[in-house]
């Protein structure tokens, strides 16, 4: 990549507007989405399938090519092998899901890596592993578009019954929220929106965008639904100011996005007036 | 029609008739976990205005049975027939309130949104929400005495408070049947009591209790019928004659008994 000498002169070459605007997008759909991870206190989870879609990537590469499309495909299907895996697993022995998982993934993992290097795809191993926001083309931001469009919308559409099952499924189901659908379908909006992170900030650095923005409105607010607007703000706020911070100091965007989302939740920790270090709360 | 069947039924929600009193039926309730047997030959007939203690040791198949009752669990063969009809799913008409130790209550939600909650099976996930809801759910909150706390966050909630706003949802979701799993665990003896008094007026108001517990000595002053299991059925009928030593001592096999004190 050429150096610009200014942040204005990187600013009027269409790949900076690319990688603002990607900015802009990811940031706000992974903080959308974020606040369904933390009310369903999945994490974890997360972080086990954004590691699951290396392998998938690196098979669908191995198989038919190196296409944005090929890559998506992949990464569903072994976002859903690792998963439904999982679940087969624990349901047939006597291992619990988490454990199922943690073998599963990992061994994926390894495979995976070992496939992309075979194929001599070091750089590209490299943006999987930890993002290529900079690098975008017109077709990506388009599936980072419509991947956001759809997070969005579907969450908004589905929040009163999605309230519910997350705050207990048991009491969602006696009222007959359709517990089952709500189930597959924030696990298949999960993994369009981790498809989206993968490529902005890397399989290694994706829990972290799906989980910091709403974690830190976490902190200020106690309506539930502030959780998902302004942790899409968060997100958004975040990864911009980040895009405009490495770019000076010459830092990886990527890993600015979330030291820069850390520092936010760490300052929300701290000086939150209800629930911060530092309030007054009484409980009880 | 008897007699015994002439007691009002409250339905804040209107539009139901209630031409006849309202039974519950289980008849040879079994139900299993993959392939271990968790309850069997559960048979018992109950109608609107009793409150009854679902009683038994550890294991029993207590939360099993509610979960079965409430459609949440398939039972394997039985039928539990509510109003006449055989009860497939889940019904407005059916509140399941799980133990507060299972939720949780940091939760970004107030006592009025949880309260709300139970107007979904008449909201679905669109409608938007009328003076009629807001309506009945101001009333759930009067019930319970919860209007001055109906703003605050539901981390800050006694044990007591936390159970009301359960059974003020279950109000507003218009049930007339409420299955509550351990609802007198973890409050003490005033909160206690004074759950008990609301269990007296949503019985006296036609409503159906039927509610674990585990507390031998307390079943008598709070509960109308017990029904003593043991992963199958030990006894069922009213706490003064079917509450005996006798019963107590088949269901928790021998020594134990009324004398367990706390």
């Amino acid at each position: 990549m050429t150096t610009f000498p200014t942040l204005t002169d990187f600013l009027a070459e269409p790949i900076a507007k690319r990688a603002l605007l990607a900015c802009l997008m990811i940031g706000f759909s992974n903080g959308f989405v974020s606040a369904f991870v933390v009310l369903r206190k999945s994490a974890l989870k997360i972080g086990t399938l954004s590691h699951a879609l290396l392998p998938g990537i690196a098979l669908a590469v191995l198989m038919v090519g190196l296409t944005q499309w090929s890559a998506l495909a992949g990464a569903v299907f072994a976002a859903l092998i690792v998963g439904l895996g999982s679940i087969f697993l624990s349901r047939t022995s006597r291992l619990d899901q988490d454990t199922s998982m943690g073998i599963l993934y990992t061994t994926a993992f390894a495979g995976g890596y070992l496939i992309l290097t075979r194929l001599d795809m070091r750089q590209k191993l490299d943006e999987w592993l930890f993002g290529s926001i900079v690098g975008m083309a017109d077709s990506d931001l388009w599936i980072a578009f419509g991947i956001s469009l759809i997070a969005v919308i579907a969450l908004t559409a589905l929040q009163r019954p999605l309230l519910i099952y997350l705050f207990e499924p048991n009491i969602a189901a006696s009222l007959g929220v359709p517990v089952r659908f709500l189930n597959y379908a924030t696990f298949a909006i999960t993994i369009l929106v981790l498809i989206s992170s993968l490529q902005a900030v890397g399989c290694i650095l994706s829990v972290g965008l799906m989980v910091a923005p709403a974690a830190t409105v976490y902190l200020l607010t106690n309506n539930a639904r502030t959780l998902f607007w302004g942790g899409g703000l968060i997100g958004a706020f975040g990864s911009v100011a980040a895009f405009f911070i490495s770019y000076p100091l010459g830092w990886s965007v990527s890993a600015t996005i979330i030291l820069v989302l850390g520092s936010l939740f760490l300052l929300a920790y701290i000086f939150s007036p209800r629930y911060g270090l530092f309030s007054k709360r009484t409980q009880h | 029609m008897t007699s015994a069947t002439s007691k009002e039924h409250v339905c804040w929600g209107g539009g139901h008739n209630h031409a006849h009193h309202h039974q519950l039926e289980v008849r040879e309730l079994c139900v299993s976990y993959r392939d271990v047997s968790a309850l069997s030959g559960i048979n018992f007939a109950t109608e609107c205005g009793r409150s009854i203690a679902l009683i038994g040791p550890n294991g029993a198949g207590k939360s099993t049975l509610l979960k079965t009752l409430a459609g949440l669990m398939q039972a394997d063969s039985g039928s539990i027939i509510w109003r006449g009809k055989a009860l497939t799913k889940s019904s407005h008409e059916i509140a399941y309130l799980p133990q507060r130790g299972d939720v949780d209550w940091n939760f970004p939600i107030t006592v009025r949104g949880l309260v709300e909650m139970g107007r979904y099976p008449n909201l679905g996930w669109w409608r938007s929400y009328s003076r009629h809801d807001a309506d009945i759910v101001q009333r759930a909150l009067t019930a319970m005495d919860l209007l001055d706390l109906q703003d605050r966050q539901i981390n800050a909630l006694s044990g007591g408070q936390q159970q009301r706003t359960f059974l003020a949802r279950a109000l507003a979701q218009e049930a007339h049947v409420l299955l509550l799993d351990e609802p007198f665990t973890g409050l003490d003896k005033p909160a206690q009591e004074n759950l008990s008094r609301l269990f007296r007026e949503l019985t006296a108001e036609g409503r159906l209790l039927i509610a674990s517990h585990h507390d031998l000595q307390t079943v008598s002053g709070f509960f109308d019928d017990v029904l003593l299991i043991k992963r199958t059925q030990v006894v069922f009928g009213d706490v003064v004659t079917s509450f005996t030593p006798e019963n107590i001592a088949r269901a928790y096999g021998g020594a134990a008994g009324m004398t367990n004190d706390e």
